[in-house]
């Protein structure tokens, strides 16, 4: 799960971690009335929980009274990656020296939270990853201990010189530090964290993303959540238990399991053809399931054919196979199927489909060929 | 001969009289499986299948030998029965239990270090040593007892490979699922050492899929340790950008992770990569000529 801006700088703020002078405005009208009580310059910056927000000329710096109006209206109702912009935040302009990267992730390699620091902020840290790797500097955090003083002052002497800015930035480490591990974060992040005229640091901007796995116990952070249309969808089948995520082609599929999902979609683009979603209906063969990804699947007005590939462990297939001709009686479906079962019950599974008049392939790679043929003679 | 499981497994089961614990106990017992006791705080004294259930991990331990646990109990409270199994003196954990904070793995790793406790998972299928102990939800009856040591991120497709050798005649020592979560137990590179030093392992399959560097690193140890020949696969090469792949991941690995470059550090090797699932028998018929 991911939030805005400025809800990551009211944590950072809550644990008396310094961010800038800022509002959160939906109208032109709230953006005026902002900046005069912030006083020019402000930085107003759109609020989408996407990246690059930057380059899409979401982020824009008003000198004037006349520029606040103008920005935040070409800003807000902006398309950034497919999210409408519907606030933005109006920051108070500072005076800055230098820029810098500090962030905390899980590191899969060493089973640790890691804190990155770079003396390369201000930019997309992936493209340093990319370019300059030796410019992130990595440190592994010891569950046991956590970010003791002298790893945070370690960190802090790997960016900065000034012994005081040292003593700053160990201290605001080890806060961030506390909220990546009170929140159950997946990812904290400050870019830029700033040097300001006056020689304190402060967090520019501010990034939280957050374990989906944990927001059990996290319910402050839950009731953040802004999920958007397709990503509706996608926790309505959550529900069901399924897991669907939309594409663009016209090839529908029902699978089981996430890998074999995965490695159905790389067969069908491999024979030449296009799916038309990710969905995965899980371990269980209740019929409701199949019925429920059956309407999900055929919701999508551009499938033309629908491709099921099921392999039983613990699924069974005779229980996979009468959920689908239950399905076939409940909805009405015009277009043609192809069915794969094979594993555990795979007889039975194939007897029922047989005496339904279901068309049977045996192998993926055969679905996956009739399912195009099919759907190009459409 | 295998690796992990075999005839010597004694095996414990946690959260033995939940659905899942109770239903995957009784078919590990059908397989043949040797399953000595379960747990479930509050049921002990009562058995399930036959088989005595405890109040604690270490009670079981101490009554019936257990050396390898397996954990079906829910989410929340697997990291906890994690640490139970391995302060009782547990070699092997399998965690089956799917959607553990991943908080909570970080924390129990160093423990499980100390005491020199392997694990597999959490959300993972678990593991087979076919024709001696199916400790895990896979489906016994698609394995064949052989010389093929394989290992996957994923469940089915697992199933989906095992299937394609099996039906091919090709035989497997051991099958492991080692589960898709941020931060698990036992990976590539243990695992492949392990079947590099079992005499009745004669080639490995590797099933990866995009995220993360884990199949780069994968590769780079079979180059420097790793003799038997290694046929992979990878699935996810037409994933639309940005859903799997997180973007922490993608810091740490310097924007490696997608499919194309898996399976280029395989091909440097010498690693033979299937481009669809029913070309692994064949690739695997070549390498064992």
């Amino acid at each position: 799960m991911k939030i805005h801006e400025y809800q990551a700088k009211e944590i950072f703020s809550r644990y008396k971690i310094p961010v800038t002078n800022e509002v959160v405005c939906y109208t032109v009208a709230e953006a005026v009335d902002a900046a005069e009580k912030l006083g020019l310059p402000v930085v107003i910056k759109a609020q989408v929980l996407a990246g690059g927000r930057g380059k899409a000329g979401g982020v824009k710096l008003a000198r004037t009274k006349e520029d606040v109006p103008e920005l935040a209206g070409k800003i807000l109702g902006m398309d950034i990656k497919g999210y409408t912009v519907e606030k933005v935040l109006v920051a108070q302009g500072v005076k800055f020296s230098s820029e810098y990267y500090v962030g905390l992730t899980i590191d899969r390699n060493s089973k640790s939270v890691i804190f990155m620091a770079s003396s390369e902020g201000g930019v997309e840290i992936e493209e340093v990853a990319k370019d300059n790797p030796d410019a992130i500097h990595k440190f592994v955090i010891d569950p046991d201990l956590g970010l003791t003083p002298f790893l945070a002052r370690k960190i802090a002497f790997a960016l900065f010189t000034d012994f005081n800015l040292v003593k700053q930035g160990a201290d605001l480490f080890q806060k961030l530090y506390r909220i990546f591990m009170d929140t159950d974060s997946s990812l904290v992040e400050i870019n830029p964290l700033v040097i300001t005229e006056d020689g304190k640091l402060l967090a520019l901007d501010g990034k939280m993303n957050f374990d989906d796995n944990a927001l059990f116990r996290q319910s402050a952070i839950e009731a953040l959540n802004e999920p958007t249309e397709d990503e509706l969808k996608e926790l309505d089948a959550q529900e069901k238990g399924l897991t669907y995520i939309r594409l663009d082609g016209s090839i529908g599929c029902m699978v089981n399991g996430a890998g074999l999902a995965m490695a159905t979609l790389d067969l069908i683009k491999y024979y030449g053809g296009e799916p038309a979603n990710f969905l995965d209906i899980g371990g269980s063969s209740n019929p409701q399931k199949v019925i429920d990804a059956m309407n999900l699947i055929l919701s999508d007005k551009n499938v033309k054919v629908v491709m099921i590939n099921i392999f039983g462990g613990i699924t069974r297939c005779d229980d996979v196979a009468r959920g689908l001709v239950i399905a076939l009686e409940k909805i009405k479906v015009e277009v043609p199927i192809v069915v794969r079962l094979s594993g555990t019950n795979s007889k039975e599974g194939l007897e029922i489909l047989k005496q339904a008049n279901l068309p049977i392939v045996e192998t993926m790679s055969q679905a996956a060929q009739k399912a195009i043929e099919l759907c190009n003679q459409n | 001969m295998s690796i992990l499981v075999n005839q010597n497994t004694k095996l414990l089961v946690q959260g033995i009289t939940g659905r899942d614990g109770s239903f995957h106990a009784g078919k590990m017992k059908a397989y043949g499986t040797n399953v000595v006791a379960g747990v479930s705080p509050g049921k002990g004294g009562s058995a399930v299948d036959g088989i005595p259930v405890f109040n604690t991990v270490e009670e079981a331990v101490k009554a019936t030998g257990a050396n390898t646990t397996i954990i079906f109990v829910p989410a929340h409270l697997a990291a906890d029965a994690i640490l139970e199994a391995s302060e009782a003196g547990i070699e092997l954990v399998i965690a089956i239990s799917e959607g553990v904070p991943t908080l909570d793995m970080v924390k129990v790793m160093p423990y499980l270090t100390k005491k020199g406790t392997k694990l597999i998972g959490p959300n993972c299928p678990g593991l087979i040593s076919p024709g001696e102990a199916l400790v895990g939800i896979l489906p016994g009856n698609i394995f064949l007892k052989g010389n093929v040591g394989l290992m996957s991120r994923s469940g089915t497709l697992t199933y989906e490979m095992v299937y394609q050798l099996t039906s091919n005649g090709i035989g497997q020592s051991t099958c492991v699922g080692i589960g898709g979560d941020p931060v698990a137990g036992l990976y590539y590179l243990e695992l492949l050492q392990m079947f590099q030093d079992d005499p009745s392992t004669e080639a490995i399959v590797l099933i990866g899929e995009i995220g993360g560097d884990a199949e780069e690193r994968a590769a780079q140890f079979i180059q420097d340790h790793v003799t038997k020949p290694v046929v992979a696969f990878i699935a996810g090469q037409s994933a639309p950008p940005g859903k799997r792949m997180g973007h922490a991941g993608a810091i740490i690995s310097s924007g490696s992770g997608t499919a194309e470059e898996k399976i280029k550090a395989f091909e440097r090797v010498g690693v033979k990569v299937a481009k669809i699932p029913s070309e692994i028998p064949e690739l695997i018929k070549q390498v064992l000529k």
